[in-house]
């Protein structure tokens, strides 16, 4: 038998592995043309067959990725400590922070096109619009819903607005911040790609667009497939960095961490 | 003791309130109105009241936070014109961080006032040690490196006063600091409290709705009326120290709380 914490650890594989074994099989069963959905077999062998630029171009668009987010996790979190600690910026600039955020990112990208050219910078800023967001919402919900009490105490102490936003405003908000990056980097993707199938000559959705132009859909499905694994492993990896230091914020119920 | 060379009265008083009114915003009614008090150095006072009659206002005066609207508030002989730094506050929740154990919580003010902030590099051992010696004095010996989800809401509200101690306040603000604890820990937090004050005194306000903790813990109690909050009744508890809580089962005692009981009922009356 299976004890409950192997089956939880489990849980995730298993279901993969059934989501794959279903799509194998409706394919087969009701024997779909490649060109039009192929099966999981025949992804993997296009996969394996278009190891190298697979590689190469999911490594461009990684790094594009990372750069987008780290430019939204920095300014975020400065608009977001901006907004959160002062009610006038936050009143002044809501309506337009919403606002942008409506603006679907796709719309944008000629615009960078435009203004950079096709290639790595629009995806980098791409991917910096499409995520700053959420970060900037919530590190200012972190800030902004500090105990009046808390303030009163430390004011009372004589601490400065700085002193109390680096003692309790801050690692108070970390929590809200941690959660906001696992948003951020999983919407980071989304935006690189957009703007690699829209203007680049590099990146998994420039290889996307040329694999669909010839029909190659197995290679379109293995370019989505790299997309996702690198999602999944980013969001794991910041999950991880959140549990490691926020700790307190996720204890159990009965005391143990 | 100085007692020959004692300075007239009012040079005596620690906190002062001269005729103090305040509105929380221009043109609002009054929280409290035309509160006049004076609070010796080391006294200990309670206020009490019926909810929501701007106790916690004067806090907020006393401390700083807020300036009168009418009157003046003087601590220490100077008009109040701004965060007090010798002040230490506690509430009824405990605010402790949850990120910190409780050594670090009670360390807090150690980061912020002076002149501890400036020295608090090269002395960083010595008031730890202060601090942990203060903890054992609260009876939390053992739960220094304890985070404050590992403490029962009594140990938190006695690592939360620690906090408002370390640094060494002249006067100390107690915001109902005992409502959310039951009927037994709350009594062991007033002796902890009492013994605390007693063994090196500060002056205190405590704000509460218990009429038997004020009259056991304070030498004055104050009874405030309902909004604009009001002094209506000012008495001195003449209880022999140091109390035992045996003390709140005597006579005296009880007509203290009887007599406080009194004056509020009027007050919800009318």
């Amino acid at each position: 038998m299976l004890s409950q914490k192997t089956l939880i650890r489990l849980a995730p594989w298993l279901v993969v592995a059934l989501f794959g074994l279903l799509w194998e099989g409706i394919v087969v069963a009701f024997n779909v043309p490649e060109f039009l959905f192929p099966s999981v077999s025949a992804v993997w062998h296009s996969t394996l067959d278009h190891w190298d630029p697979i590689m190469m171009h999911a490594t461009q668009t990684f790094l594009t990725t990372l750069a987008g987010f780290a430019i939204a996790v920095v300014f975020g979190l400065l608009l977001g400590a901006a907004v959160g600690s002062s009610p006038i910026i936050y009143k002044a600039l809501y309506p337009l922070l919403v606002g942008f955020n409506s603006i679907p990112k796709v719309a944008f990208v000629p615009v960078l096109v435009v203004w950079f050219g096709i290639g790595t910078i629009p995806a980098i800023l791409t991917a910096f619009l499409i995520s700053f967001f959420p970060v900037v919402v919530n590190v200012a919900t972190g800030l902004a819903t500090l105990e009046p009490e808390m303030e009163d105490v430390l004011r009372s102490l004589g601490a400065s607005r700085l002193d109390i936003l680096k003692k309790v405003g801050l690692p108070r908000a970390m929590p809200y911040f941690f959660a906001s990056l696992k948003v951020a980097i999983t919407l980071a993707f989304v935006g690189s790609v957009i703007s690699e199938t829209v203007a680049s000559n590099l990146g998994i959705g420039y290889l996307m667009m040329a694999a669909s132009s010839s029909m190659d859909m197995a290679l379109v499905f293995a370019g989505l497939i790299v997309i996702g694994i690198m999602g999944v492993v980013m969001y794991e990896l910041f999950a991880l960095i959140e549990r490691k230091l926020t700790g307190w914020a996720h204890r159990n119920p009965n005391g143990a961490m | 003791m100085h007692t020959c060379l004692r300075p007239p009265v009012s040079i005596m008083d620690f906190v002062r309130f001269e005729d103090v009114s305040l509105a929380y915003q221009p043109g609002s009614p009054f929280a409290i109105e035309d509160v006049s008090l004076s609070i010796r150095e080391n006294e200990f006072i309670a206020l009490v009241g019926p909810s929501g009659c701007g106790k916690s206002t004067v806090m907020k005066l006393v401390t700083g936070l807020k300036p009168p609207s009418k009157g003046y508030v003087y601590v220490d002989g100077r008009e109040v014109g701004g965060p007090q730094k010798c002040v230490g506050m506690a509430f009824q929740a405990s605010n402790l961080l949850p990120w910190r154990t409780t050594l670090q919580n009670v360390m807090l003010p150690m980061e912020i006032v002076e002149p501890y902030r400036s020295t608090l590099r090269t002395k960083r051992a010595e008031y730890e040690e202060q601090a942990r010696i203060l903890i054992k004095r609260v009876g939390l010996a053992g739960f220094e490196d304890k985070f404050p989800w590992e403490l029962s809401g009594g140990m938190q509200q006695r690592a939360s006063i620690c906090r408002a101690l370390i640094h060494k306040p002249r006067l100390l603000m107690l915001d109902e600091p005992f409502g959310a604890l039951d009927a037994f820990t709350r009594e062991e937090l007033w002796c902890m409290v009492r013994d605390l004050w007693q063994e090196e005194p500060f002056t205190v306000v405590l704000v509460t709705h218990d009429l038997r903790e004020a009259v056991f813990l304070a030498d004055t109690v104050y009874v405030m009326s309902k909004r604009p909050g009001r002094i209506l009744a000012r008495r001195e508890i003449d209880l022999p120290r140091p109390r035992d809580l045996d003390v709140t089962y005597s006579e005296p005692f009880a007509d203290y709380v009887h007599e406080l009981r009194e004056h509020i009922g009027h007050i919800r009356q009318s």
